[in-house]
């Protein structure tokens, strides 16, 4: 009974354990503090995408306001600190609470809706947020921004060195990672993922559904709110455009283009849409002299191609790839077994 | 025997069209109640009003002496009362073994936090569900594909895994919508043959069915429902034999 988990999950240690091997050496290779900072962006923006994981993914509701989420938590943390001078931790715990209880209310309101329903109405809770941080200029400094965010610190340690944050910055997603596995792994996540398949057949096994998607859409966006403080701690300056529903597309396509069901796929989806957004500055900047929204463009193209020729992600690609080298080094074993056989 | 549910001047009505009309009956505690009657003649509206899908225009249904009318559908199952659908609905992407053990939610006390943080119940839940489900896999002899994507399996497979999910918590009270339909002869038998050995566990069903074969076997009592009203009540013995029953449903070939 003791691997009755792995029977039905699958490992959990060995992703578990490579990706900590790759975040623990990648310092050692990069010299950039430029490359340094997109992987702490990877990590935070991970936070958000693995929420959404589980809540497209598993529960199969859609969010297109999750930026929103992210928003509270920075400008919480951002407006307690900066203008307040508030101890940074007690922020981020009160932009968790704060995020909580207004996630709550609106998840109850809205997660009635289904499909495209659902969709816009998460988008107009983030029109809504921006349009509140645009005119409570008074604490958030509306449209200039918020200037001036101190950089945490952890017992003398002073994370506002980026090598520092770094790690610190992925020890959360561990935990958090953690956190979301644990639940994925038990009958939650199995009740998540009948939810998703169907919500009146899962309601007459005693499940009170409604419960549940708003339980999980508010985690999804304390996930998202816990980013958003650690976001406004690394950068020290935030503005409303970066949480506009622009934001809550790029993360719909990190996660879909990894996989939404899985959380190593909201990871993988994170990393690639990060280096990938670099690389597409970069190349309309240099070749084409284009600035701006360029990458919305690509954005737009990847959703289609994701939709089209991989629904379920990368992370389903590699699995299957890896099957298949698996089955076909078994049956090579197995050929060869028998022609020692035939030989003897 | 004392009454396990009882149905009390039960109306429903769709604007000007009365789809149930005030009926009346009850089912005794391991007894095998089987409703019948034309298309159209009101048998699933009549389901959904007891399993709480709908409420009624009028009318109640009491379920051991409680009120069931106007409870919320997840309250059913706590109160030990499952249900199948006509349409099955299965979680076609999850394993058959997975499937199953979501029919034992209602007796494990996890919640996002203890699953979270993996406290010591977990664990004891996910064994506890493990187990009933394999007992009642063994028991619809779906063993052997409990690995299986669920949306995979035959139709006549999948109807015995939503009939798995449905028994596997132990209810007192089954409500089957429709249990034979889409299935062939062999794959009949052997659902009637569960159905059997559940009530000789003191199970009690109520099954609204279309195959007469089926339910002259199984049921205890039979109700005979035609334009919303009930016509007739009785054992498999009367009904057959009721002349009201023969003219407006049976037909005189089916006899």
């Amino acid at each position: 009974m003791a691997k009755l988990d792995n029977v039905l999950y699958g490992h959990l240690w060995r992703p578990f354990a490579s990706l900590m091997v790759i975040v623990l050496l990648l310092p050692l290779f990069v010299k950039s503090s430029y490359i340094l900072t997109v992987l702490i962006l990877i990590g935070i923006y991970s936070l958000i995408s693995i929420g959404l994981s589980l809540l497209l993914g598993y529960a199969g509701q859609i969010s297109l306001g999750h930026a929103a989420f992210f928003g509270i938590g920075a400008y919480v943390s951002g407006v307690l600190t900066a203008k307040y001078a508030g101890s940074p931790w007690i922020a981020m715990v009160i932009g968790i609470v704060f995020t909580w209880l207004v996630s709550y209310v609106i998840g109850m309101a809205i997660l009635r809706l289904k499909g495209h329903f659902l969709a816009l109405a998460t988008m107009a809770i983030n029109i809504i947020f921006f349009i509140l941080i645009l005119g409570l200029d008074e604490f958030t400094g509306g449209a200039s921004g918020l200037v001036g965010i101190p950089s945490l610190s952890l017992f003398q340690l002073n994370l506002g060195n980026p090598l520092y944050f770094y790690f610190f910055v992925w020890f959360i997603v561990f935990v958090i990672i953690l956190f979301s596995m644990n639940i994925i792994r038990s009958n939650i996540g199995r009740l998540l993922r009948s939810i998703h398949d169907s919500e009146i057949a899962t309601e007459t096994l005693g499940v009170n559904v409604a419960k549940y998607k708003v339980i999980i859409f508010s985690l999804s966006a304390v996930y998202a709110s816990l980013a958003g403080s650690l976001y406004a701690h690394f950068i020290s300056f935030i503005a409303p455009p970066s949480f506009y529903i622009t934001f809550s597309i790029l993360l719909l396509v990190m996660v879909m283009v990894g996989g939404v069901h899985s959380i190593w796929g909201a990871v993988l989806g994170t990393a690639i849409i990060m280096f990938l957004n670099e690389w597409i500055r970069y190349i309309g900047q240099t070749y084409f002299h284009i600035s701006g929204q360029v990458e919305i463009v690509v954005y737009g193209l990847i959703i289609i191609l994701v939709m089209m020729f991989m629904p379920k992600g990368l992370v389903d690609i590699l699995e299957r790839l890896w099957k298949k080298i698996k089955s076909v080094q078994i049956k090579g074993a197995e050929k060869r077994k028998m022609t020692t056989e035939k030989g003897a | 025997m004392a009454n396990l549910l009882e149905v009390k001047q039960l109306t429903k009505k769709f604007g000007g069209i009365t789809a149930v009309d005030r009926i009346d009956f009850s089912l005794e505690e391991g007894e095998v109640v089987a409703v019948i009657g034309p298309n159209g003649a009101g048998k699933t509206t009549l389901f959904n009003m007891i399993s709480c899908f709908i409420p009624p225009t009028s009318g109640e249904v009491i379920y051991k002496g409680e009120r069931l009318t106007g409870r919320k559908i997840f309250e059913l199952a706590h109160l030990g009362i499952s249900r199948t659908f006509q349409n099955l609905q299965i979680f076609n992407n999850m394993t058959v073994l997975e499937n199953v053990m979501m029919g034992v939610h209602v007796k494990l006390k996890t919640n996002v936090f203890s699953a979270g943080f993996r406290l010591p119940t977990v664990k004891k839940n996910e064994e506890i569900a493990y187990q009933l489900a394999l007992d009642v896999l063994e028991m619809v002899e779906l063993k052997d594909f409990m690995y299986k994507k669920a949306g995979n399996l035959s139709y006549g497979l999948q109807k015995q895994l939503e009939f798995a999910r449905a028994i596997v918590y132990h209810p007192q009270l089954i409500l089957l919508d429709e249990p034979m339909a889409g299935l062939n002869d062999a794959e009949t038998n052997r659902m009637a043959g569960y159905i059997k050995e559940l009530k000789k566990k003191g199970c009690s069903f109520l099954f609204v069915e279309h195959k007469m074969a089926t339910v002259m076997e199984l049921a205890d009592r039979i109700i005979v429902m035609d334009f919303g009203k009930k016509i007739a009540e009785g054992t498999p013995h009367e009904i057959a034999r009721n002349e009201k029953v023969i003219s407006a449903y049976l037909g005189e070939e089916a006899f």
